[in-house]
């Protein structure tokens, strides 16, 4: 189960005609799908559609009630290759998953899918990682529409806009053949919204008929002869049928009324321009404007009669495209110049080339544009350029406040993972260590500080492939569970098995694709009533002919993880050694026995809850503890000592016993000072008697020992 | 309408905190009075996430929709709340409190990041820095510990913030309809309301008072008399060295004995003949001279881990009340030198003399022990350990500690005529010299590497801010490259500082 269950919320997208839908993007999105008679849906999850699956999966009931299919994809690229669909038969599909990174995995597919083009309207829904939150290189994804023609739909980030976009999506695929992406950015995939519902609608055609009813076009095919066939067709029929359809039903908005500079641009950036307008009086709350705004919900193709109308008449454009390179300014620059156009166009440079146009961004850039091409629009106020906020950090607070990177959750079992790493290295000294997508790159940030690339998901292993040499110091690569089940299993371990390595690979098995939000996948220990689960990661390793596997059921025996990892580096076993380490994502863990076991002790049933702590007095603050672990509630206070100088640690209340601190002190040799608290809820008659007898006896010595000597009371 | 009319409240978090939940009130309030609003997030992906920031903007509802934007824009925040003191220290850098128009309500409370907790000696971010710049920075700061009223009332973060963005006021809309979104909520609602309501009325927890060391401690008559008589020496001492060095008297005494005591005394007896009027030299030797006496061997392990204050502080910690049943394990790893470290001084001096033998005998006792000192046995078992006390003295480690001691005194009792702020300086690097096993070596090494860099500084005038600075560079980095990087920078050139 996922980390976080829409089971309430997805009960909205009953909602029919007449009635308003409150919630979140993502459900915004799924609403309109239902609405828009989709046919069948998947995909695979990452941030900012991650939720998107959950939703998706959440809502398999309703989705089985309309006859809609949902397929939790083994991958963007499975995910892709299941529009293939719309292809044959007249049915509406869509599938999501991150941008660029999914793209660039799904790449294959929709090049093949744009080839032969599509009958059933077919609509990727792309959530556009880029900016703040992002957890990937920053690129767009805009390249893969126009190599591909994939039309690229943009639409202004609220939801009655979105919904809209998705309705005419679906059209605009038909009416062109060619599939669509809904591009949506981070934020407005979490945007909390409302808008109209409609009724959902029963796919006309649905999969069980299509199956019943094969079809097949052979000149749809991705094949010689009709390749060169198709190529011509997305220029001679495609691209004048989608212009069209943008045109007629216009896709593309303006706002404002006339003048003598406006602004085009994409879809995702109206509210932030709006904002900028609004606060140098150019707009109103409800994003009435003085400046005329040509907005784009379609950002692949540009329409070019609606560009050159805009523009003409206009001394000055400014375009507003995030990221970089700037595709729609370059081609908006050829269009103007092969039409003898006489604007100034302007763009990047104005705006910065590269990053997200935030709120500050876009503000800065406006104003700059309306000053030096405005002539008198601007507000009195904006118009001097020394107009900045004071620098805040005349304190030097921006030295004073720490960053705080992403890290291990409270009680995470990959901790543990590489702590013992840090140990192995600290006794054989430093290795050449690769990383991969997942929760445990974070390995490579304070305090572990362990890894030194990362090259895609699944592609650890592969990633130190040429860094293989026979009888050297061996590499070893970090691979999770998600990222095995993606691709990993043949892209890293295969390649490897192949190849002949002698490299360690250690395959980081939380139960579920954790990094994403605790999807499950095939590895995955919990019983799901439509997917299969429970399928073993060492059957499949085994299986592809790994001879040296090496299980680890309970990833905070550090000693065990520590003495594997030495093994693995030294054995004389040729071929690649893999060590699967597994134990349950404590989050999602918390999550389900949190509530189970307070029902329990509610009940009167006998709990026992861990619970670590430190002696202050036995910890000498050197922080050696922290610097093999991180974790949340393991931290440091300031004791009311005089003697001491430095801070002691110290566990908060969020700790979870997960047993790390133990294990961590105990392999690394590390202070006396941890200890664990087992609380035993309602206690049982037996273990009330021998509580009894120890705190009689112990109790009993400690007063004779504090009769014979001087007893201070403690501090605090 | 226009753009003023819009209430922007911008919310910084820690991940894990429950940011979300907090959202989620606010959009809640705001529809059930009759607002428009809208939330946005960068995906809660809980503690995984480092700093996160959610965002609302809300105006009275009209006819149209109005057009909010999705992420807080630098001098445009009208209510930045923060949930932990560096998120408003970051809120301030990132530009979102401004004097013209932004209420900053911040949790005073430290979520130490990763980087604060790793450095050997005080990582800890300057909070002073924190509150000046919110001071300076907001048109109203309303701060306080709203963790630790969460915590108190049984729940958690968002409530108490919702209680103090009640208080705030900034939010046109009555207290009932806060209470009624809480009651609405679901979950805990009876904690929420209690956190809800300390935030409201400003309940500040207030620390009690605690009179550090000053109660005569407890004991049979005749150690009382003779600890008396050592007080008195204490009230002897010139004033600024008086409560430091009746702080390190308790200190040593509680380790060993009331003559242990006594040398302790006489130790710094040496430096208070040495020292000028302000009297830094004896203070410090109060301090570190205490702590240098007070190593960590089994024997003390073992006693402070079976004292009835140490299981009761334990109990308390865990909230535990009387008759409820808890059992303590302890994580112990003794080694053969820690083993070697409590035989008699010859014993002990041979076996460490004889690798091989030591190799030999540390294979049987270096092996983790995960021991339940609530138990019979093992309470027994170190009880037995601390009671060894009285032959401390004969012990291997105490002889080693002791050669230590002397030559790091001599030390800095020959430097203290020639220059007074030197032997401080010296005496301030017994800091250094912390943690057990492998830490407890590498800090002796750093210990042995700066006061090596001695003779070096022999006569230069500053020797003693060129001391200080080798120690501060020693503390920053686990493996002491920033002690080295100032140490060749020193070895180039010697005499600029």
């Amino acid at each position: 189960m996922a980390e976080r269950s829409f089971a309430k919320e997805v009960q909205d997208l009953r909602t029919g005609a007449g009635q308003e839908f409150h919630g979140e993007g993502i459900l915004a999105i799924t609403k309109a799908l239902l609405e828009c008679g989709v046919g069948y849906v998947g995909g695979y999850q990452g941030a900012p559609v991650s939720h998107l699956i959950d939703v998706l999966s959440d809502a398999e009931d309703i989705l089985d009630e309309l006859g809609v299919h949902f397929e939790a994809n083994a991958s963007e690229s499975a995910a892709a290759a299941m529009l293939a669909a719309s292809v044959n038969y007249p049915i509406r599909g869509a599938v999501t998953f991150k941008g660029p990174v999914g793209a660039n995995v799904a790449a294959d597919a929709l090049a093949n899918l744009s080839s032969g083009g599509v009958m059933g309207g077919a609509m990727v829904i792309l959530g556009e990682d880029y900016g703040e939150g992002s957890s990937i290189m920053q690129e767009r994804t805009h390249a893969f529409a126009t190599k591909s023609q994939l039309w690229l739909l943009d639409p202004r980030p609220n939801l009655p806009s979105i919904v809209r976009t998705v309705q005419k999506g679906f059209e605009l695929s038909e009416a062109s053949n060619t599939p669509v992406i809904l591009q949506v950015r981070i934020r407005a995939c979490h945007v909390y919204g409302r808008f109209e519902a409609g009724d959902n609608q029963r796919p006309p055609l649905t999969v069980r008929e299509a199956l019943e009813d094969p079809r097949r076009r052979m000149e749809r095919i991705t094949l010689p002869p009709f390749t060169y066939q198709h190529e011509i067709e997305k220029v001679a029929d495609r691209m004048p049928a989608a212009t069209r359809f943008i045109e007629d039903q216009q896709l593309n908005e303006h706002f404002g009324g006339e003048g003598e500079v406006g602004i085009i641009l994409q879809g995702g950036m109206y509210n932030g321009v709006i904002r900028s307008l609004q606060r140098l009086d150019l707009a109103d709350a409800y994003g009435k404007s003085e400046i005329p705004l040509y907005v784009l919900n379609v950002t692949y193709p540009l329409v070019d009669t609606e560009v050159l109308e805009f523009c003409s008449g206009k001394r000055a454009v400014l375009v507003v495209e995030e990221g970089q390179p700037a595709y729609i300014e370059e081609a908006i620059g050829a269009l103007l110049y092969r039409h003898q156009g006489s604007s100034t166009l302007v763009g990047k440079g104005t705006l910065p080339m590269a990053g997200e146009y935030t709120g500050t961004v876009l503000m800065d850039g406006v104003t700059r544009f309306l000053r030096e091409h405005g002539n008198g629009l601007l507000p009195e106020a904006h118009r001097s350029t020394n107009g900045h906020a004071e620098d805040s950090d005349d304190e030097g607070l921006s030295s004073a406040v720490p960053i705080r990177p992403p890290g291990f959750c409270t009680g995470c079992p990959e901790r543990p993972i590489f702590a013992a790493t840090k140990l192995v290295e600290e006794s054989l000294g430093p290795h050449h260590i690769a990383g991969d997508i997942g929760c445990h790159l974070f390995s490579i940030l304070p305090p572990f500080e362990i890894g030194s690339t990362t090259m895609g998901y699944g592609l650890g292993p592969a990633s130190a492939a040429a860094l293989s040499a026979k009888g050297a110091r061996r590499s070893i690569s970090f691979i999770g569970d998600g990222g095995l089940w993606h691709n990993g299993l043949t892209s890293s371990i295969g390649n490897a098995v192949y190849n002949e390595s002698d490299n360690v690979i250690v395959v980081v098995d939380n139960f579920y694709s954790a990094a994403t939000g605790g999807q499950d996948v095939l590895s995955s220990r919990a019983d799901r009533a439509s997917k299969s689960t429970h399928h073993s990661i060492a059957d499949a390793i085994r299986g592809l002919g790994v001879r040296w596997v090496k299980e680890v059921d309970r990833t905070y025996d550090v000693k065990r993880l520590k003495n594997l990892l030495t093994d693995a580096l030294t054995t004389e076993e040729k071929g690649p050694k893999v060590i699967i380490a597994s134990s349950e994502c404590m989050l999602n863990k918390q999550r389900r026995e949190r509530p189970r076991r307070n029902t329990a002790i509610k009940e009167g049933k006998r709990v026992v809850v861990p619970r670590f702590g430190v002696d202050e007095d036995v910890c000498t603050g050197d922080h050696a503890c922290m610097r093999l672990s991180g974790c949340p509630s393991l931290s440091v206070k300031t004791l009311d000592d005089p003697l001491r100088d430095d801070p002691v640690a110290s566990i908060d209340e969020s700790c979870v016993g997960c047993g790390n601190c133990g294990e961590v002190a105990d392999a690394a040799v590390l202070c006396p000072s941890f200890h664990r608290v087992d609380v035993v809820h309602n206690p049982g008659p037996l273990d009330r008697l021998l509580s009894r007898v120890s705190d009689v006896f112990i109790g009993a010595l400690q007063q004779w020992r504090d009769r014979r000597r001087l007893v201070f009371e403690e501090r605090g | 309408m226009s753009n003023s009319d819009i209430v922007k409240i911008a919310i910084l978090a820690v991940g894990g905190q429950g940011g979300g939940v907090l959202t989620g009130w606010i959009v809640a309030l705001a529809e059930a009075n009759g607002w428009r609003v809208q939330s946005t997030a960068v995906a809660g992906v809980a503690q995984r996430t480092g700093a996160t920031i959610y965002y609302l903007e809300m105006c009275p509802s009209g006819e149209q929709a109005p057009v909010f934007a999705l992420a807080p824009a630098a001098g445009d925040v009208d209510v930045l709340i923060a949930a932990e003191l560096m998120e408003a220290g970051r809120a301030v850098l990132r530009g979102f409190v401004t004097p013209d128009r932004t209420t900053l309500i911040a949790s005073t409370h430290r979520i130490h990041a990763v980087s604060e907790k790793v450095v050997p000696g005080d990582g800890q971010a300057p909070e002073d820095r924190i509150f000046a710049a919110m001071e300076r920075s907001a048109k109203r700061v309303v701060a306080a510990d709203f963790q630790r009223m969460a915590v108190e009332a049984g729940s958690v973060i968002s409530a108490s913030l919702f209680g103090a963005l009640a208080r705030a006021g900034v939010l046109p809309f009555p207290r009932q309809s806060f209470i009624g979104v809480v009651q609405d909520s679901g979950r805990g609602v009876e904690a929420s309301l209690r956190a809800f309501e300390a935030a409201l009325a400003d309940d500040q927890p207030t620390d009690q008072a605690t009179e550090a060391g000053r109660v005569p401690p407890r004991g049979p008559n005749h150690l009382t008399v003779e600890w008396k008589a050592l007080e008195v020496r204490v009230s002897e001492l010139p004033e600024p060295v008086r409560q430091m060095a009746d702080t390190g008297l308790r200190h040593v005494v509680d380790f060993q004995d009331l003559s242990y005591g006594k040398e302790y005394l006489d130790h710094l007896d040496r430096f208070v003949v040495l020292d000028d009027g302000a009297f830094l030299l004896s203070a410090t030797a109060a301090k570190y001279v205490a702590n240098a006496m007070v190593y960590d061997d089994i024997v003390r392990v073992a006693d402070l881990k079976t004292r009835r204050t140490r299981f009761a502080r334990v109990r308390k910690e865990m909230g535990l009340e009387a008759g409820d049943v808890a059992h303590i394990t302890e994580f112990m790893h003794p080694r053969i030198e820690e083993a070697c470290g409590i035989m008699p001084a010859a014993v002990g001096a041979s076996i460490v003399a004889r690798p091989r033998l030591a190799r030999w005998l540390g294979r049987r006792i270096n092996k983790g022990r995960h021991v339940r000192t609530s138990g019979l046995f093992w309470f027994a078992t170190l009880y037995l350990i601390a009671g060894l006390k009285p032959w401390r003295r004969g012990t291997y480690r105490h002889r080693v500690e002791t050669e230590h001691l002397h030559k790091w005194l001599d030390l800095a009792l020959n430097t203290a005529p020639r220059d007074r702020a030197l032997a401080t300086e010296i005496l301030a690097c017994r800091r250094l010299i912390k943690g057990y096993s492998d830490t407890h070596a590498r800090g002796e090494a750093k210990f042995d590497k700066v006061l090596g860099a001695l003779p070096a500084l022999k006569d230069d005038p500053n020797a003693a801010g060129m001391l200080r600075r080798l120690r501060e560079a020693a503390l920053q980095d686990v493996h002491g490259d920033a002690l080295e990087a100032e140490l060749s920078a020193f070895a180039s050139a010697p005499h600029t500082a």
